[in-house]
């Protein structure tokens, strides 16, 4: 039975254009917009896009930009808000069709980072790794991710300045920072952070941090962490003095 | 203008397709391509969505990192206990004693697990299994699964990934599965896969029915498309109620609460706040296998002890808010945020949610090869591991042992049938399955096929509930035919667009649920006795006869057959292994 009306606004169209079309959702008892999305779809909107899969905040399918905010969808009750509700698709990717995006570009930027790899002593013992809770708990936030990928629609760089040539985004440092902080990998992975990752971009204005739906401190936790192992190795003075007399290198960047 | 005519198809080639990117599918791949082949893996959601992220509580193995009791023989006489004896007994032994060794693999392979004191993968108690036994990270196991699997994968040569198509049809050539059609979501654009062995992983049927823990993604089509092809289906009667989903609000309903929140000592409680477990099973109380505690719910309800919403509560705010939100995060923040209910504070309201397939794909248990060649199936989509009702944790470690040994069979059979992908296949059989799938959208008179699926979730709903019996079950059959005739003929719901259509896609969907529900119904009305999952009212009573038969569906001309199938018996040293268990832990159980 229905409360009450909502007018649900929702982005129709596809790269070459499209508009705001309304569509009025009856509204259950704790609904969600992606309850409302699929109602509209179910009844009056049978061919509109959208992507969904467990409805509960664990796939990170349902990213869309709410109210001009990204969040997932599964995860915002209509409750929050008046009775309209704007839904758009995320701006920082190319549009196929209403709500649904090409994110294929954040499948390649993984590609490119050096999976977990143990030390050889590691890989080579036949007995059951060891390690410590307070060690596992360290990445076990960075792996709560879901790959909803609204923090790399939040970023500036990649949504106002379209640097995706030049910053992998939030998403893979947070990657980048559970493979590193991880008890068992022996790579060093600063000198793609300085490189390809181009981390330096990241000017710490942590809008990342704000619309990530698991709370995984992007910001504080990984990138910041990320970067001073980043100085340490490449802008620390004294290891630059240290370096000039002992005759050694300046890592390479790659 | 007939758009049949206009759709041409691409040819891809592979020594092994693989369907589904959930953790059978992708682990599936990586043995694959280890022993050497090329495979292709294609999945209806974008990469790392699949449903396995949804398992919560853990994988169960026996380590015996918490209880140095635990072995192999345990785990298994726990899994056969649990599937109340019609498991097929050699998967469950290959299972016990090989997914140890899977977990222990994945760690290698960077997942990250809880850690007990001693710095070991800890393990957590669950329903049914004896000892501690799930490892676990929170309750979001299933997500570090199929990340560590999904970027192994990426990682791996040889394995190439095709997100967003659908298979919409399977082809034989002399009798050997070779070829499967498939359109890629976001164009509508069509391509015929041609391969050496089809893996299918692609889960269950959940979307059958209204309340449901399952995706959209779950419409059976693994089961469908291997039925169609002429493969055998096996115990489909049996289809798991999750004891605990969430009943309210509304728009969540369905929604899995985790078992590892009974896990960490969470209480079941009626609307009189009587712990009611102590009713229907006093030694495990709410760590009982599912299906014993989702009847008790059921039953509780029906009693009219039941909740406002018509559930349970379910409590655990005995244990400290702190170590909920460490142990239970996702819980936690899913029903605060959704509910509006603080879990540390007051208890959840929650109510049976169908959850998982039992029943699917016959294999072999060795090989997960099915009964036509070059067809291979694990995870939900295959049966026989969990018999009449799965244990908790039992799922992802099925996913790991039997993903890889289907991947290691489905490339042998690759490489031994080097034509396999180049054979003869009729091109009018491709026209027709092309016409068929493209027909929806020449129909904008047709009916909505969400309605349609709404209308299958209603049937099977009422007609296959908990519990069942002769009458409703055959009822459901009848407006099962209905449905079927009206989806044959159904449209799209109104957009005619070949771009990413999800009404043209629902319209093929429908076939898939049409043949799980007609499977189940069928399967169950001949299972004349109660039995794991599957209660009848009217046979409330275990058959022993039906301990040793398993209902095997097939496609004949003459539509839909089931037959009985007796199983071979155990050998002694394993039913030495459930006789112990039997003796040791539930005595009551043993007439």
């Amino acid at each position: 039975m229905a409360d009450s009306d909502l007018d649900l606004r929702i982005w129709r169209g596809d790269a070459k254009g499209g508009e705001l079309v309304s569509y009025r959702v009856p509204v259950t008892e704790g609904m969600v917009v992606l309850d409302a999305v699929l109602w509209a779809q179910a009844n009056m909107a049978s061919d509109m896009a959208v992507r969904w899969n467990c409805k509960a905040a664990k796939c990170g399918s349902c990213s869309a930009e709410i109210q001009g905010f990204p969040r997932l969808m599964c995860k915002t009750p209509i409750a929050d808000y008046g009775d309209h509700v704007t839904v758009r698709p995320m701006r920082a990717f190319p549009l196929i069709k209403d709500l649904v995006t090409d994110v294929s570009w954040n499948y390649e930027v993984n590609k490119q980072i050096p999976p977990f790899t143990p030390s050889e002593k590691d890989m080579n013992t036949s007995e059951p790794w060891r390690m410590q809770q307070k060690d596992v708990d360290r990445v076990m936030e960075f792996r709560k991710c879901i790959e909803c990928f609204l923090c790399q629609d939040v970023c500036h760089v990649l949504r106002n300045h379209d640097g995706k040539s030049n910053f992998y985004g939030p998403r893979f440092m947070v990657r980048i920072a559970a493979l590193e902080m991880h008890p068992k990998d022996s790579l060093d992975r600063r000198p793609l952070l300085k490189g390809n990752a181009g981390l330096g971009y990241c000017n710490v204005t942590k809008c990342c941090t704000e619309v990530c739906p698991e709370h995984i401190k992007i910001t504080d936790n990984a990138i910041i962490p990320l970067k001073e192992r980043m100085d340490d190795a490449y802008f620390d003075p004294v290891r630059a003095l240290i370096r000039r007399i002992g005759g050694g290198r300046k890592p390479k960047a790659v | 203008m007939g758009l049949v005519s206009a759709a041409a198809y691409e040819t891809v080639e592979t020594d092994v397709l693989v369907m589904g990117a959930g953790g059978a599918g992708l682990r599936g791949a990586i043995a694959a391509a280890e022993a050497g082949a090329r495979v292709l893996i294609v999945c209806k959601s974008l990469l790392g969505k699949a449903h396995t992220v949804m398992a919560e509580g853990g994988v169960a193995a026996a380590m015996h990192n918490v209880a140095y009791q635990d072995s192999w023989e345990v785990h298994f006489a726990d899994t056969m206990k649990g599937g109340k004896l019609i498991n097929n007994w050699h998967m469950a032994e290959l299972h016990a004693k090989e997914s140890p060794e899977r977990v222990l693999e994945l760690e290698r392979w960077g997942a990250v697990f809880d850690r007990t004191w001693q710095g070991r993968i800890h393990q957590r108690p669950f329903g049914a299994h004896t000892y501690p036994r799930l490892a676990h990270i929170g309750d979001r196991t299933g997500l570090e699964l199929i990340r560590t699997l999904q970027d192994r994968v990426v990682h791996t040569t040889g394995v190439e990934v095709h997100m967003e198509v659908t298979v919409f049809a399977l082809l034989k050539s002399e009798g050997r599965v070779g070829g499967a059609l498939a359109y890629r979501r976001a164009d509508g654009s069509l391509v015929l896969y041609r391969f050496g062995a089809l893996l299918l992983a692609t889960g269950g049927a959940g979307k059958m029915y209204r309340v449901t823990s399952n995706s959209w993604e779950s419409t059976g089509d693994g089961t469908a498309l291997a039925y169609e092809a002429g493969a055998q289906l096996r115990d489909m009667e049996m289809v798991q109620f999750h004891p605990t989903g969430m009943v309210w609000p509304v728009g969540v309903r369905g929604l899995l609460v985790t078992e590892g929140v009974r896990g960490e000592g969470g209480l079941l409680r009626n609307k009189d706040g009587q712990r009611f477990m102590e009713r229907y099973d006093p030694d495990r109380m709410e760590l009982s296998s599912r299906d014993v505690v989702a009847r008790a719910i059921n039953s509780e309800v029906e009693a009219g002890r039941g909740t406002p919403h018509g559930g349970a509560y379910l409590d655990i705010t005995h244990r400290s808010p702190e170590f909920i939100k460490r142990k239970l995060p996702s819980m936690y923040e899913q029903f605060l945020k959704l509910a509006k209910v603080d879990i540390t504070k007051q208890p959840m309201e929650v109510a049976p949610t169908i959850h998982y397939q039992m029943g699917g794909v016959r294999v072999d248990a060795e090989t997960a090869a099915s009964s036509v060649a070059g067809l291979y199936a694990a995870g939900e989509v295959a049966s026989g591991l969990h018999g009449g009702n799965r244990l908790g944790g039992n799922s992802l470690s099925d996913l790991l042992v039997f993903g890889k040994r289907a991947g290691d069979a489905a490339a042998a059979s690759a490489k031994k049938n080097p034509k396999a992908a180049a054979a003869g296949i009729d091109p009018a059989e491709i026209e027709h399955a092309i016409a068929t799938l493209m027909a929806p959208l020449d129909r904008p008179e047709g009916e909505n096929p969400y309605r349609l699926m709404a209308e299958i979730q209603d049937v099977m709903t009422e007609h296959a509930p908990i519990v069942r019996d002769e009458a409703g079950l055959a009822a459901g059959l009848e407006k099962l035919d209905g449905l079927r005739a009206r989806a044959e003929v159904c449209g799209t719901g109104g957009g005619q667009s070949l771009a990413f259509n999800p009404g043209w896609h629902t319209a093929h969907d429908l076939r898939s649920l049409l043949v799980n529900a007609e499977a189940l119904l069928r399967s169950a009305l001949v299972r004349k006795e109660s039995r794991g999952a599957h209660a009848r009212s009217d046979f409330p009573k275990t058959d022993d006869q039906l301990a040793s038969v398993n209902f095997v569906v097939e496609k004949t001309a003459g539509g839909m057959q089931v037959r009985p199938e007796p199983r071979p018996p155990m050998p002694e040293y394993l039913a030495d292994a459930v006789q112990r268990s039997y003796a040791l832990y539930t005595p009551e159980e043993m007439e």
